[in-house]
């Protein structure tokens, strides 16, 4: 008997394909929208990107983290720290910024790592508390008033919304390859085994510490990434928005109603959301209570999210993950 | 010094308050509730709520309260947490937080973002002096009584009683407690109910202590996590032992610097949480 392990479906060819494309479309933006686009572009792909992390963290980690907001942060202000007070080219200092987030996460995993489940999840949120009340208290850096990026002065206007949003949708486009390249990798299988069992896989042969530290740091410096450039979007930068237990909140709404536990799942919340955020945000509590109740029902009701939904119904899976065995 | 130790000790007691309802989800049923803090504060505003309607008197509104709160913790239990339990702790997290935001958003949305209070009828500036200038105020020290009162209570409650027997038998081992005949979702409902008790008890107390606002939520939440992880899991005297413990190191950060009182009691816990990550209380199993 012949057999074969298949890890591409025929809906997966044809996504990637459309996917390529759009890519190549929304490169060209800038020759065909207007800035305003531009901004919001960026604003929305720094809530993907962290969405993105948090899904890695929780829906193949099995580690919810109510404290990503740190890494966020600390990418945010290293930036800035590194443009203000250190003169770096801030397009430079967003990739400095993150690895710097990356390494931090070392040193805090062996904090979180002492809890686990819901202790775990409070217990990132005690860490991303005190960064943030350190920071209030750094001068240097505004303390809790903030202060603003003034590294692009003398940079023009234009050449400053361009190159942000070309690397904004750098960022989106490897975010999406890389994890999808990594859960496809012999280490992505052993991650998913992890959320399935952890005992299971250990007894497999998985190094589930090592694993799960890999993927904490991976998130830190995805998170920071995205508060390096979210901030040099915004250029204003103050503690309590850039450690804001909010960005945690948008994250998990944006993974819980795309789907957790697939790559499509924060692609399809991040458009969702992008269109709640873009027509509803003006009602302000409002707003904010409806996406907490619709992420309550969705938890309750369909807990596989939309991409689990369309999935189960249309046999939908474009990104797929997934290595089937076929006899032949 | 003696005065500032005095201070956080019955700071302690408050946040003991605070903690004990976290601990005893956790106990038993391993949930964890991220809206316990909105809790708190929600049912702050239900007292003061009631206070500026029917003008009753605060230990008739705490009375009101209880079974009010434990009815809702039961029911609440029973149709929103129960089905979100599974060996995944991802569900019960996501609409624990969910809820934090909703009931946030619905304060601020009803009461704005001012701070308010529960008039205590004076009792929160009464005194008592001790000699040598040395005051206590009678507030704290009924919320320590308060804090020491649950703890026993609570202890005595699951050494002693069947309800408590059947709480460390669903914490055990759910499907042989189910073998056994009771029934977990309900053992479940009982508990939430009595943690929902605490929490009316701990925002009663918060609100007549100091001032309450829709966003103070998050911060007690922490504060309880905090108390819970110094003292160790699993036992109550414990949590109230590193409830005390967040109370003083605060108030001894406060006396340095204002700024950096609840950053030093942070410290404090992530520093007892690297050298001792089973608290300093564990309670040993066997």
């Amino acid at each position: 008997m012949n057999a074969k392990v298949v890890t591409n479906t025929a809906n997966s060819k044809v996504g990637i394909s459309i996917a390529v494309l759009a890519v190549m479309i929304a490169a060209a933006l800038p020759y065909w929208g207007n800035p305003y686009w531009m901004y919001e572009f960026v604003n929305i792909a720094c809530f993907f990107i962290f969405a993105m992390m948090w899904n890695l963290l929780a829906g193949y980690g099995g580690m919810v983290s109510v404290g990503q907001q740190a890494f966020f942060g600390i990418g945010g202000y290293t930036m800035l720290a590194l443009g203000n007070l250190a003169g770096v080219n801030p397009f430079i200092a967003i990739p400095l910024a993150a690895i710097l987030a990356a390494i931090l996460a070392y040193p805090l995993s062996k904090l979180a790592f002492r809890l686990q489940g819901g202790y775990f999840a409070i217990g990132t949120w005690v860490i991303s508390e005190v960064v943030r009340l350190t920071v209030a208290n750094i001068e240097m850096v505004g303390g809790g008033a903030g202060t603003s990026l003034t590294a692009f002065r003398g940079v023009s206007r234009t050449f400053r919304q361009y190159t942000t949003y070309w690397i904004a949708l750098g960022c989106v486009v490897a975010t999406i390859a890389l994890i999808y390249i990594f859960l496809r990798s012999k280490q992505g299988l052993a991650l998913q085994a992890i959320r399935d069992s952890e005992v299971a896989a250990e007894s497999q042969g998985v190094d589930v510490q090592k694993m799960k530290l890999a993927v904490y740091i991976v998130a830190a410096f995805g998170c920071g990434l995205a508060g390096a450039l979210y901030f040099v979007s915004n250029l204003r930068i103050s503690p309590d928005a850039a450690f804001s237990v909010n960005w945690t909140a948008f994250g998990i709404f944006i993974v819980m109603i795309g789907g957790i536990g697939r790559i499509e799942g924060p692609i399809i919340g991040t458009i969702l959301f992008w269109a709640i955020n873009h027509y509803f945000s003006d009602f302000g509590t409002w707003y904010l209570i409806g996406l907490g109740v619709l992420a309550i029902l969705m938890t309750l009701f369909a807990k596989e999210g939309i991409a689990g939904l369309l999935h189960k119904h249309f046999g939908w899976d474009v990104l797929t993950t997934k290595r089937i065995f076929k006899a032949s | 010094m003696i005065e500032t130790i005095t201070q956080g000790i019955l700071l302690g007691g408050l946040y003991c308050i605070f903690a004990l309802g976290l601990s005893l989800m956790f106990g038993v049923m391993r949930l964890t509730n991220i809206a316990l803090g909105d809790q708190i504060i929600i049912s702050g505003f239900i007292a003061i709520g009631i206070a500026s309607v029917l003008q009753l008197n605060i230990v008739l509104i705490g009375l009101a309260l209880l079974p009010c709160a434990y009815v809702s913790g039961y029911l609440f239990q029973r149709a929103v947490l129960n089905p979100t339990l599974s060996r995944d702790p991802v569900p019960s997290l996501v609409v624990t937080f969910g809820l934090s935001i909703v009931i946030q958003n619905v304060l601020q949305e009803l009461f704005s973002a001012n701070p308010r209070s529960l008039d205590s009828g004076g009792l929160n500036t009464q005194s008592i002096d001790l000699g040598g200038g040395f005051v206590i105020g009678v507030l704290p020290l009924i919320i320590f009584a308060t804090a020491i009162a649950c703890t026993f209570g609570l202890q005595m409650l699951f050494s002693k009683t069947s309800t408590g027997r059947s709480f460390r038998a669903v914490s055990d081992d759910r499907e042989i407690a189910e073998l056994m005949g009771l029934s977990a979702k309900k053992v479940y409902a009982t508990a939430t109910g009595i943690a929902f008790c605490l929490i009316a008890i701990a925002g009663l107390f918060q609100s007549m202590r100091t001032t309450i606002s829709p966003a103070d939520g998050p911060s007690l939440l922490l504060f309880a996590f905090e108390a819970v992880i110094i003292g160790g899991m699993g036992s109550f005297w414990g949590t109230f032992a590193g409830a005390l413990i967040l109370g003083i190191t605060q108030q001894i950060g406060f006396m340095f610097d204002p700024a950096w009182g609840i950053w030093f009691g942070h410290l404090v816990f992530i520093i007892i949480l690297f050298i001792k990550p089973n608290g300093l209380f564990p309670k040993t199993k066997g």
